[in-house]
């Protein structure tokens, strides 16, 4: 079986901000994700997720290169200076490369 | 005496300061709060559809004009006394003008712990309040700004739980009547202090893990978590006077003018001033007001009423 490269994309963020960020997500070309709910610390401190204010997510999208770095360059560029979020990029391969 | 669902709220800031592995499931958390906010509604609800509501307009543009006052009082005493940048002012700013529902079931549970009654209307106080401040915060931190800043926080402020919960709660106790509600009083009326008992553990768990950031950024935060409810209360306490309240209204309304937000203003400033410190605010409003509120204010604003109404008559 054949399969594709694509880049996963993995942004842990407030969830405060969940619904504006998938909107600008799609927007700038990511044809789907999945959401976690996460918890963890970091340098905005420990964010138990224990209620509403303190809460985090993980969001995941496999889409290609050009979307993944326009995605980045737009978080980079509107959201990293004011939020908790970071963003890691790794390889992945799918089978189906028409849905990412 | 303090009141049974106050020894929870403490239990729970005991257990948080020991580092207890206690916490409640954030469903059970979630649960609690929707049927704490739909109970609350649909009481005022019931008491509304007693009471010409043409009557209360005049009460009601009262409550709104304190809602956009508060804040505008708040804030220059935390950019100049507190010396803080002008977002953070602003933010913390909405957080006290708005209100806790939390704090507000609290009283409604002193209240009728004591057997003391109130204008039963004053859910819709609560939402009256939830809103005006929030829109002077954004002012405040960002100028008179483009309406589509004002859209998207109307839309997080006005379709967030609290908001679509009390007003549904409201309205459902306003069509259905005290009557038809019987049947589903069980789940909502009868376990309200036990529900809320519950929520107030939860609570002193949060609060306590707020203490940590309430210690960094010290005594000005502190001060003002005591002090500025204190003189809301009073404000909250001659509006009442003025509008004829009972007592009990009174002490409801010193209460809710205050108790300062910590879930729909946090939201509503995460997204429209970003650049305000969450951490601040959340100290302050959770950290420090929520307890003081919760453990003293109530038992002082009723003190303050009582001697007030027996001064400049009325109740």
């Amino acid at each position: 079986m054949h399969q594709h490269q694509r880049r996963l994309l993995t942004i842990v963020t407030e969830s405060a901000i969940e619904s504006h960020l998938l909107r600008d997500i799609q927007r700038w070309g990511a044809h789907g994700y999945t959401i976690t709910e996460a918890r963890g610390k970091g340098a905005r401190g420990v964010r138990e997720g224990n209620w509403e204010a303190n809460r985090n997510i993980r969001i995941e999208v496999v889409c290609d290169d050009s979307t993944a770095e326009r995605i980045a360059a737009g978080l980079r560029e509107h959201y990293y200076d004011n939020y908790a979020m970071i963003l890691y990029l790794s390889d992945v391969e799918v089978l189906r490369p028409e849905k990412f | 005496m303090i009141d049974p669902v106050v020894m929870f709220f403490l239990l729970g800031i005991v257990a948080g300061v020991l580092r207890s592995e206690l916490r409640l499931p954030v469903q059970v958390y979630e649960l609690l709060s929707i049927l704490l906010l739909l109970a609350i509604g649909m009481k005022g609800g019931m008491e509304l559809a007693r009471q010409p509501f043409l009557s209360l307009v005049p009460q009601m543009l009262a409550v709104i004009a304190m809602g956009f006052a508060l804040p505008l009082l708040a804030y220059p005493v935390l950019l100049y006394l507190g010396r803080l940048p002008r977002s953070d002012a602003a933010s913390i700013a909405a957080h006290y003008g708005s209100v806790s529902v939390g704090t507000f079931a609290v009283v409604v549970a002193y209240l009728s712990a004591r057997d003391i009654s109130y204008e039963a209307y004053m859910p819709v106080f609560v939402v009256l309040l939830e809103i005006p401040a929030i829109l002077v915060g954004i002012v405040l931190a960002k100028g008179l700004v483009s309406g589509d800043s004002l859209r998207r926080s109307a839309h997080e402020v006005l379709l967030g739980k609290s908001i679509v919960l009390l007003v549904g709660g409201l309205l459902i106790g306003w069509a259905a009547g005290e009557e038809a509600l019987q049947g589903i009083a069980p789940l909502f009326f009868s376990p309200f202090q036990g529900l809320l008992a519950l929520f107030l553990l939860e609570m002193g768990l949060v609060t306590a893990s707020q203490l940590g950031t309430l210690r960094r950024y010290g005594l000005f935060l502190l001060g003002f978590g005591v002090l500025a409810p204190v003189v809301a209360a009073v404000c909250g306490l001659a509006l009442a006077w003025l509008l004829g309240l009972s007592v009990g209204g009174a002490v409801v309304l010193a209460t809710l003018a205050a108790s300062a937000s910590y879930i729909a203003v946090p939201a509503a400033m995460r997204i429209s001033v970003p650049e305000a410190n969450p951490a601040l605010s959340l100290a302050a409003s959770l950290g420090v007001t929520f307890p003081f509120n919760v453990v003293f204010g109530i038992p002082l604003y009723h003190w303050l009423t009582r001697h007030a109404y027996a001064i400049f008559g009325g109740g």
